[in-house]
């Protein structure tokens, strides 16, 4: 199911919120609404209240524009506002203010695109339009949806700052899609316009179609994360209906995170339901070739470029620097640990493997673990010094990432420091070789009896016995026993 | 000519219009409406006579570009003026029936 297959076409509808941002898209209501009291960063602009008129925010075109050429996108020199008509109470208006491209409407910007990096290859994937809009507010249910007496809303984020973007059909597989949208907000990280860590700050609908079916629009993708969830289970849904002889309808599913399902919204609403229409309380944008070169002028380093620095600056195989740019936040850590101790492939080794695999497994994002820069390089200075072994440095890291105690400690606290003396050695290996007198007699003419020996020392040693050391003195001592005999 | 056909709404697009609209219509409304949404639309009509042609058409009726404002934050409502006119309310929340 996750490998590439020509047969599935996946196209996405990304929605992020310009989180850094101070004020709201069309309002000077604060942007930082998380964990707010219900209705409390509202204001007569984003209540929709009559007679209230909606000012653009400034940075907010400029936040777009960058991100329009970060996406090597054509921008639009004009461009307008549109109403989205639909009535539900998550729009105080009843509509949304959006940009549309029909009917003589122009997006922000067009025909972009991003290359992501999967298994050492390069995939361009095509980008039909990005645009701002605004945010709708938050309902919240008693229960499931379909079961809740009534809906409450919450308007305090309505009127945010969306970023929508627009990829053509061009991912093959659900995992590609995961991948595509990892890449997307690491770039607008890299923009600094988008922190992905935000609850909610990274939405996306996705449209899957396969070979012989019908193109299916899947919405309410929560995060990133779920969007290969969400995809698997469409396209194990299509092909049994397609393996049945089942047409697969045209229509649009709703995912539903809990019971890890899509379901038929049975929708009725069509496009030209929306009846879209030039908004007139705002006026027609224009960008000089003049505006767009300033703000080309401050773009920061991208993550394409950075992975290139990484592999000259670091020495660092293409793989590895292409995982470790995948996420700002990961990217950021990887050179703040270089700066403490230069020792980059060492670390990036630890990140690529022990670090990574842990967070991948236990769904958490580097910043919800307590692991720091500081501590990593610690562990890893710990190694080199010969306090521990790589082995339970392995051990160690989970505690680290898990209650953030510095390594140092939690190696003194678990007497864990790698035993280096001979003495103590010496009589740990007299006690293995009389408890395992038959492995002592094949040792001395097999080699595999051997690695048995050194293990059941490692075992009695919980894994701190010098690795190399403690090789060395088994077979010095088997030695021993063969001029005796 | 296409203007001066006369425009025929039927009962359907009327309930569609509801439903989107998200409101009932008893059986009486339905046909008011049929005939009156007809009659409007017949009245609209009357601006397809005009002649466009070569005309760009016009997207804002002021000669304006680029109104912007900072992105600095401000103050908002005081929560009893957010809910002042809300008919139901719970918890500082707005009130709604369920629409699924
Ligand atoms: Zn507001």
């Amino acid at each position: 199911m996750s490998k590439a297959d020509g047969t599935i076409k996946i196209g996405l509808e990304v929605h992020t919120q310009l989180t850094s941002l101070k004020s709201k898209l069309f309002c000077s209501c604060s942007s930082d609404y998380r964990g707010k009291e219900p209705n409390s960063v509202v204001c007569p602009v984003c209540l929709g209240l009559p007679g209230s008129l909606p000012v653009l925010n400034k940075k907010a075109v400029e936040y777009a524009v960058m991100a329009a050429l970060a996406f090597n996108c054509k921008i639009s020199k004009r461009m307008f506002f549109f109403r989205k008509n639909y009535y539900y109470p998550d729009l105080p208006k009843n509509f949304q203010i959006t940009q549309y491209d029909k009917a003589g409407g122009v997006p922000l910007a067009t025909n972009g695109y991003l290359y992501i990096g999967e298994q050492g290859k390069r995939k361009k994937i095509k980008i039909s339009r990005i645009h701002l809009e605004e945010d709708p507010g938050r309902l919240v249910h008693l229960g499931p949806i379909d079961q809740s007496p009534y809906t409450l809303v919450d308007y305090n984020r309505s009127g945010i700052a969306l970023l929508e973007t627009v990829t053509e059909p061009d991912m093959n597989s659900p995992r590609e899609a995961r991948v595509f949208l990892q890449k997307l907000r690491s770039v607008l990280e890299h923009l600094g316009i988008f922190d992905g860590s935000l609850e909610g700050a990274m939405r996306c609908d996705a449209n899957i179609s396969l070979a012989g079916g019908t193109r299916v629009e899947v919405k309410n993708i929560s995060s990133f994360k779920e969007v290969e969830r969400a995809l698997s289970f469409e396209i194990m849904r299509q092909k049994g209906l397609l393996e049945r002889g089942v047409a697969v309808k045209r229509e649009t599913r709703h995912w539903d995170a809990t019971r890890r399902i899509t379901v038929s919204l049975r929708t009725k609403e069509e496009e030209q339901d929306y009846r879209y229409f030039p908004e007139p309380d705002l006026v027609p944008i224009e960008l000089s070739e003049e505006y767009i070169n300033k703000v080309r002028s401050m773009m920061p380093e991208l993550p394409d470029d950075r992975m290139k620095r990484f592999m000259s600056s670091y020495g660092l195989p293409r793989y590895d620097a292409g995982v470790l740019v995948s996420s700002k936040a990961l990217a950021d850590f990887f050179e703040e640990c270089v700066k403490l101790y230069n020792k980059p492939k060492d670390i990036s080794n630890w990140m690529m493997s022990d670090l990574l695999r842990y967070l991948y497994e236990n769904n958490l994002e580097l910043q919800e673990s307590k692991i720091t820069p500081e501590k990593l390089v610690e562990m890893i200075r710990l190694i080199d010094e010969d306090v521990i072994s790589g082995k339970i440095a392995k051990r160690i890291l989970p505690k680290i990432i898990l209650t953030g105690k510095p390594p140092r400690k939690i190696v003194e606290e678990e007497g864990m420091m790698k035993i280096t003396d001979r003495q103590v050695l010496s009589e740990l290996i007299d006690r293995v070789f009389s408890e395992n007198p038959k492995a002592v007699k094949d040792a001395l003419v097999d080699e595999k009896a051997v690695h048995y020996l050194i293990g059941q020392l490692m075992k009695k040693t919980e894994g701190k016995a010098d690795p190399s050391l403690a090789a060395k003195m088994v077979n010095e001592k088997l030695h021993s026993i063969k001029k005796k005999t | 000519m296409k203007q001066n056909r006369k425009t025929h709404i039927c009962r359907e697009e009327v309930e569609h219009v509801a439903w989107l609209a998200h409101i009932k219509l008893t059986e009486e409304e339905k046909n008011l409406f049929t005939e009156q949404f007809s009659r409007i639309l017949d009245y609209f009509k009357k601006i397809d006579e005009a002649d466009t042609d070569g005309v760009p058409p016009t997207y804002h009726v002021l000669d304006l570009v680029n109104i912007f404002r900072e992105d600095k934050s401000g103050k908002s409502l005081p929560k009893k003026e957010v809910l002042k006119n809300a008919p139901r309310q719970e918890d500082g929340f707005f009130k709604s029936p369920r629409i699924v």
